[in-house]
């Protein structure tokens, strides 16, 4: 095979930054997109039954301002072809939860059914994101101390557990990204199941990397003499079947069917997983065994000088 | 392989077991051997149900023992009040996770779980102070570890410190304004009761009351402090609000009294039965606060459940397909062992027991993706050897001890990952993470396993079957 991968290496690199810079300005604007998993505060989820009367947004906002509840936002969506309200507001107390639900009751829809209903104190969510930070950063390091083990043999081996990381952090920012073109889009938020994703993202982009990695550690040695970046090449291509395959049949297969049988409470997030798994085995074929060469070659040296020699 | 006997009776054996797990049979034995019923856990997002996380306010530096005995307590209580599967845990240092599966009136519950139980019997002096009214005492709520020796010093103080006030003739307006700032002293406690019922109200005015007997040292306090400050008040609080605010009329040596509202106050039974609970089970060693509370409808859950069920098996029967027709025979074996897979994954859960939530299914389902992934990278190797024109057997091993590194530590990495998050998801009562980590990593470890073993060994005893003039045909190469 003929395929030049590597050759177009700082082409896929802007590739995957036309894919994170807008995420990232939408953020800049915005803000995260968090959840009152992260912020603190109140969701209920009500879905209506056929019989009944959907009250109007400024009504539902109306209802929870006469309760005392300030920074009420309330979003309209179907299933089963009856129509869910989701209000998000400040802190409930149990007593404001009973009476706006009863107001809502008796004046709109008898048959009114509760699906969800979240509260979320401040100082909790707080911890939720440090420790979540904190957690990413402690699997980030366990990661690259296992892979500088497990690499031991052959050279530069700490090198292979900083790229993993690094198309690790790319992975990242792709999910971050995604999401926030689903928040301007469709109103996604980061809650918890959105950080399950992302954590499950991070779980299995290093086992990607892992899988091309091993390829130039069982090629380094029997390739001696063959320049590291044919060496990248080659070993990207041969182990290209097994990561479409694989990418086949967790993204395509089984996140798909679950994204389109499975209900709504797991469609946001396997959407969300397909993206992250999509990007995990693009951006160790792309980025992660590409950045080893960059390293390797110790391109940066020559990006000012002569930037236009390297894309070529 | 050697022993490639040996190990075919081993998987034999152990899906034998995985079985007799899994299937709804030999119940008795079963529910012998474990002491539980074997059955599927599932978490409230597919049942449907409430959890809470509680956490002691800010700047309360509690211990672990203290959270123990709060949990404990507050299950007590939940069960007192006839829910069922209540469970309450302690997750990181500062809070309490508590699950009640099934439950819809969550409100009762919830003013049950949210009354500290804290009862103090407070010197007020002369101020009157209307039943509602939040007031500040000395007792800060971890005194179930005060000393009483302690207890008494800071009696002497403030008794000297109210003095004054209570001298000082107050307008009323500003009366309100004072009692707010006034840290008024805690005579005894709820920890110093020792028996607690419901008596009936006695005219048809009066609500229900909750009569209570003290221990005897604290008879012997109270008796002491009724006697000293006979014309005073003494208010009855609960959770730092006064409940009612009766005046001392002589010593009670007796150490017998009642707790009842009055008037739009007075007790119902319930209400009066919950602070029975509350008192009964004591009072909790820290004032808790509800950081979270999350409701799950019924309906929600149970769709939930049935349609990701559905949505696992139509993705299992495409992965089955195309493994099928991509991989040919080796492709039958991957699914066999896949098959195989799912059972020891499920025994475990089952045996563990592993709640089934939600992520938890996402978990379970990329740890499906992982076990594939084994099989993948042994088939491509071996794909690659025979298109080399090596003979099948030599194919077989030498795929296998080529793939095993990339597999070994891609998957160690994903375990690694998944303990960390496993860690995280505990420490703060995230079950949502955790549940996710622990799906994950059991899977990845049991897919190690069958790649190892069942994958290997089915590839081996098969191996005879076909013709090596046919290898082409039979693994699609």
């Amino acid at each position: 095979m003929k395929l030049n991968i590597l050759g177009k290496r700082y082409w896929f690199f802007l590739l995957s930054l036309a894919l994170i810079v807008p995420g990232m300005i939408i953020i800049a604007m915005n803000g995260l997109p968090l959840s009152i998993d992260f912020t603190g505060g109140s969701m209920v989820e009500v879905q209506f039954s056929a019989a009944g009367k959907v009250p109007q947004m400024a009504e539902i906002i109306d209802l929870y301002s006469e309760n005392g509840v300030a920074d009420t936002q309330v979003q309209f969506s179907t299933s089963d072809q009856n129509a869910i309200a989701v209000i998000k507001s400040s802190s409930l107390t149990q007593e404001q939860h009973s009476a706006i639900l009863g107001k809502l009751r008796s004046d709109y829809d008898s048959g009114l059914v509760e699906r969800k209903f979240d509260t979320v104190g401040p100082s909790i969510s707080q911890s939720v994101t440090n420790r979540a930070l904190l957690a990413i950063g402690v699997a980030a390091l366990a990661v690259i101390i296992y892979i500088t083990f497990a690499f031991r043999g052959i050279p530069h081996a700490f090198r292979y557990g900083v790229c993993a990381i690094i198309a690790m952090l790319h992975d990242i920012l792709i999910v971050v990204s995604f999401g926030a073109i689903g928040s301007k889009l469709f109103g996604w938020q980061m809650d918890s199941l959105y950080l399950t994703a992302l954590l499950t993202v991070i779980g299995f982009s290093t086992q990607d990397k892992i899988v091309v990695f091993d390829r130039i550690r069982e090629n380094s040695p029997i390739l001696r003499r063959v320049p590291f970046e044919k060496i990248v090449n080659h070993s990207i291509i041969q182990s290209l079947q097994r990561s479409i395959n694989t990418q086949l049949m967790t993204s395509e297969f089984l996140l798909l069917s679950l994204a389109f049988f499975g209900g709504d409470s797991l469609r946001e997030m396997c959407i969300i997983l397909w993206f992250g798994l999509m990007s995990g085995t693009y951006s160790s074929i792309f980025i992660a065994a590409p950045i080893l060469v960059v390293w390797e070659n110790k391109e940066w040296k020559t990006w000012f000088r002569k930037a236009k020699t390297t894309q070529a | 392989m050697k022993n490639k006997s040996l190990i075919s009776i081993l998987i034999i054996v152990i899906v034998i077991l995985a079985l007799l797990v899994d299937l709804p049979v030999l119940k008795d034995a079963k529910q012998n051997l474990f002491k539980r019923d074997l059955s599927a856990q599932l978490g409230l997002d597919l049942r449907g149900g409430m959890q809470v996380v509680l956490q002691a306010p800010e700047g309360y530096a509690i211990d672990q023992e203290t959270l123990e005995i709060a949990s404990s307590i507050l299950e007590n209580r939940a069960n007192a009040l006839g829910v069922s599967e209540v469970v309450f845990q302690v997750a990181g240092d500062n809070y309490i996770v508590g699950e009640f599966p099934g439950l819809e009136n969550i409100d009762e519950v919830v003013s049950v779980i949210k009354q500290t139980g804290m009862l103090e019997f407070v010197d007020v002096g002369q101020d009157l102070i209307e039943p509602g009214t939040i007031i500040q005492t000395d007792y800060n709520g971890s005194g179930a570890a005060v000393p009483s020796t302690e207890a008494d010093n800071t009696e002497a103080e403030s008794d000297a410190a109210s003095a004054p006030a209570t001298a000082s003739e107050t307008p009323a307006e500003d009366k309100a304004e004072s009692t707010a700032n006034k840290v008024y002293h805690t005579v005894i406690t709820g920890a110093d009761l020792d028996s607690v019922v419901v008596t009936a109200p006695t005219t048809s005015l009066d609500g229900y009351a909750v009569s209570f007997k003290l221990k005897s040292d604290a008879t012997k306090k109270f008796g002491e402090f009724t006697k000293a400050n006979v014309g005073n008040m003494l208010a009855i609080v609960l959770d730092k609000k006064i409940v009612s605010t009766p005046v001392i009329r002589q010593a009670i040596e007796t150490g017998e009294g009642s707790i009842s509202g009055s008037g739009e106050s007075a007790y119902t039974y319930d209400e009066a039965n919950n602070l029975r609970i509350t008192l009964h089970y004591g009072s909790l060693p820290v004032a808790l606060e509800i950081a979270e509370s999350r409701v799950v409808g019924p309906t929600l859950g149970q769709s939930s459940l049935n349609k990701s069920l559905i949505a696992g098996a139509i993705g299992f029967l495409i992965v089955s397909l195309f493994m099928l027709i991509y991989y040919r025979a080796s492709g039958g074996i991957a699914v066999i062992s896949i098959f195989i897979f799912g059972l020891i994954t499920y025994a475990i859960y089952l045996v563990i027991p592993v709640t089934l939530t939600l992520p938890g299914i996402a978990g379970l389902l990329l740890s499906i993706g992982s076990a594939l992934d084994a099989n993948i990278l042994q088939f491509e190797r071996l794909k690659e050897e025979l298109r080399k024109g090596r003979t099948l057997q030599q194919a077989i091993d030498l795929s296998w001890s080529r793939a095993w590194p990339s597999i070994r530590d891609s998957n160690l990495a994903t375990i690694i990952t998944s303990a960390i998050l496993f860690w995280f998801g505990s420490t703060f009562g995230a079950s949502i993470v955790k549940g996710f980590a622990l799906t994950l990593a059991l899977g990845v470890a049991v897919s190690l396993f069958t790649a190892y073993f069942v994958t290997r060994t089915l590839l081996n005893v098969t191996s005879g079957w076909f013709k090596n003039a046919d290898k082409a045909r039979w693994f699609g190469i």
